[in-house]
């Protein structure tokens, strides 16, 4: 009622005092400015570091423009022995998209079960989904895993990072609140009514009305698993690493040589930056809509 | 799937079981309580299995584990809960405790409140909506390892980018690794970093759809906005601080890769410990020393103190603005 009245009389004193309510002041700014600067910094810091000598590196004052060396750099960095990081970066790649399509059709398939299909203890499971989403999985069973691991010979492997990961409680739940809120029941019913198999239903009227929320759980998943670095670094040796492994590797044996880990992290951090900038709407627009949601 | 449509068709599917046709009068047979009874459960299964294999199973052998006395040579032991008498009276163990608890409030504290500020400047009509939002975000969408390897140069004693501009202002420079409190602070810096914008889109989502009414009213009234955020959007947040508050528990509590990479991939957190967490501690035990039974009876402990953590945090935001 409220909000009618104010819209059919914008010009009136309540009119412009619901403007003034929400306009930026310059505090506002202010507090936007510097959050993008802080946000911002350290990632150009990255690349001034990575593109300078490391006599550069240490100057006082700083260096705060990028230098010439940043090819030169990269191209110390892939043909580290320690590091591997060209392996490190294609394992990572294999592993992030294997475990991202895994989750996004298992979560998927899951969602539509417990928003849309009724059975005997379907509200059970769901349940226990919710509680183990708070376990620690990987804290609480990693020496299990690793011993698991040791004894099926993975250790080192990429099926030992992998196959853990496909565990995910928070992907379920998602889908499960997605489905229920993009599918309404009657569609379901009606599909069932013209004789449509569960499969079928499925894969005609589930998924395309799920597919953002399989967008965003899919970039979350990619780069959840892109950055994951305890599991990785006791299952994996250092000769076959994911990218971040590869990273501390160089920072673990190369201390002072910041050129050559920043330019090591500077590419480590491409494809995550590349995928935020194609997908920034969408990641953004996920992520508050999940926020409500949940 | 055709195969399923075809079946409901035809009269005579093959070896139909009479269970399915006394139940449904137009019995499609086997293949109908498939699709019908069987689905649900065929659906949820791949996650299940998985949750058997790598959830059920290492939980329950952590838990076996920590009553065994494991050592180097591979021998086992079995001690009850000797591994947790001991864990409690290490002091090792302690130190691990009091870095992560330190790290988690020094960390936690200022992150929320500057979400919730950068959620309501976030809030207001501004010009690059988007961009000002991805700005906030960028942090999120780095790597954990390769801004922990960035800040610990920023935070480096000799030529570091933090000490330089603390001497601006007259401050020596500080070894940030060598002692406890700032060791702490370059770490949770880390952290805030990283999750501040994150938390304030959060909130900001659950912001706007706070009713604009409320406010109107208020401003009629005469409240300033400084008393509008404190008596209406922070109450209004209640659900959404939960959800944030417990997210940064868990995760604050289970620290691992940032003061790790501080210290040069080195699990021992500092010459002293100074900044070992729990999580650094569990992966030392277990493998460094390879005592997998005092590792996973750490891992026990830390799920305690998480359980516990959550619980208290839960209360504390359940009174923000008052009891409801």
């Amino acid at each position: 009622m409220t909000t009618l009245t104010a819209g059919n009389r914008p010009r009136t004193q309540q009119g412009r005092k619901k403007a003034d309510l929400w306009s930026a002041t310059p505090w506002t700014k202010i507090v936007l400015a510097v959050t993008i600067v802080i946000s911002a910094f350290p990632i150009y810091w990255m690349l001034v570091i990575a593109s300078r000598t490391n006599k550069e590196a240490t100057d006082i004052p700083p260096p705060f423009l990028p230098g010439g060396n940043l090819g030169q750099n990269i191209q110390r960095v892939l043909s580290n022995e320690d590091a591997h990081y060209l392996a490190g970066l294609t394992n990572s790649l294999i592993i992030a998209t294997t475990v991202t399509i895994s989750v996004v059709l298992i979560s998927t398939f899951a969602g539509f079960a417990f928003a849309r299909l009724r059975f005997k203890g379907g509200k059970v499971l769901l349940l226990l989904v919710l509680v183990t989403m708070m376990v620690p999985l990987q804290q609480m069973g990693i020496v299990p895993l690793y011993r698991l691991m040791v004894n099926l010979e993975w250790i080192g492997t990429l099926k030992a990072v992998i196959l853990p990961y496909l565990l995910n409680g928070f992907g379920v739940f998602l889908m499960t609140q997605y489905t229920e809120q993009a599918v309404p029941n009657e569609l379901v019913e009606a599909a069932r009514v013209d004789g449509a198999s569960t499969l079928r239903i499925w894969w005609n009227v589930i998924l395309p009305a799920v597919r953002p929320g399989m967008a965003v759980l899919g970039i979350n998943t990619f780069m959840l698993t892109w950055n994951d670095f305890m599991w990785p670094l006791i299952a994996l040796t250092p000769d076959n690493p994911t990218v971040q492994v590869a990273i501390n590797s160089l920072n673990a044996k190369y201390g002072t040589d910041y050129v050559l880990i920043f330019s090591g992290t500077a590419m480590s951090i491409l494809p995550l930056i590349l995928v935020f900038v194609l997908f920034g709407r969408q990641i953004i627009g996920g992520l508050m809509e999940g926020a409500v949601k949940a | 799937m055709s195969v399923n449509v075809d079946a409901g068709r035809s009269t005579q599917a093959p070896l139909p079981p009479r269970r399915g046709h006394a139940r449904r009068p137009q019995g499609r047979g086997f293949l109908s309580w498939l699709d019908l009874k069987a689905a649900p459960y065929l659906l949820v299964s791949p996650y299940f299995l998985l949750f058997l294999i790598f959830g059920i199973f290492p939980l329950g052998f952590t838990l076996w584990y920590s009553l065994f006395k494991f050592d180097l040579t591979g021998t086992e032991e079995w001690t009850g809960l000797g591994n947790y008498t001991a864990l409690l009276s290490d002091s090792a163990f302690w130190n691990a405790v009091v870095n992560t608890l330190g790290m988690f409030f020094i960390a936690t504290v200022p992150q929320i409140l500057l979400a919730l500020l950068l959620a309501n400047a976030l809030n207001k009509r501004i010009k690059g909506q988007l961009f000002v939002r991805m700005g906030v975000l960028l942090p999120l969408v780095t790597s954990v390892v390769a801004v922990a390897v960035v800040f610990t140069q920023l935070y480096g004693r000799d030529w570091g980018f933090i000490n330089w501009m603390l001497d601006w202002f007259g401050v020596d420079p500080i070894d940030w690794k060598a002692q406890r409190i700032p060791s702490w602070i370059a770490i949770s810096t880390m952290i805030d970093w990283r999750w501040t914008g994150y938390n304030a889109i959060i909130f900001l989502a659950a912001m706007q759809t706070i009713p604009k009414d409320l406010y109107e009213a208020a401003s009629i009234d005469g409240a300033s906005r400084r008393r509008q955020f404190w008596q209406i959007t922070v109450p209004m947040l209640r659900p959404t601080m939960i959800f944030v508050v417990l997210n940064s528990t868990i995760g604050g509590l289970t620290l691992f890769a940032e003061p790790t990479t501080f210290y040069g991939g080195n699990v021992h957190g500092g010459t002293n410990s100074q900044f070992q967490t729990v999580s650094m501690f569990i992966v030392e035990q277990g493998f460094r020393e390879f005592d997998y039974g005092y590792a996973s009876g750490a891992a026990w402990l830390l799920f305690l103190m998480i359980l516990i953590g959550s619980l208290i945090n839960f209360l504390l935001v359940r009174r923000i603005g008052g009891k409801k």
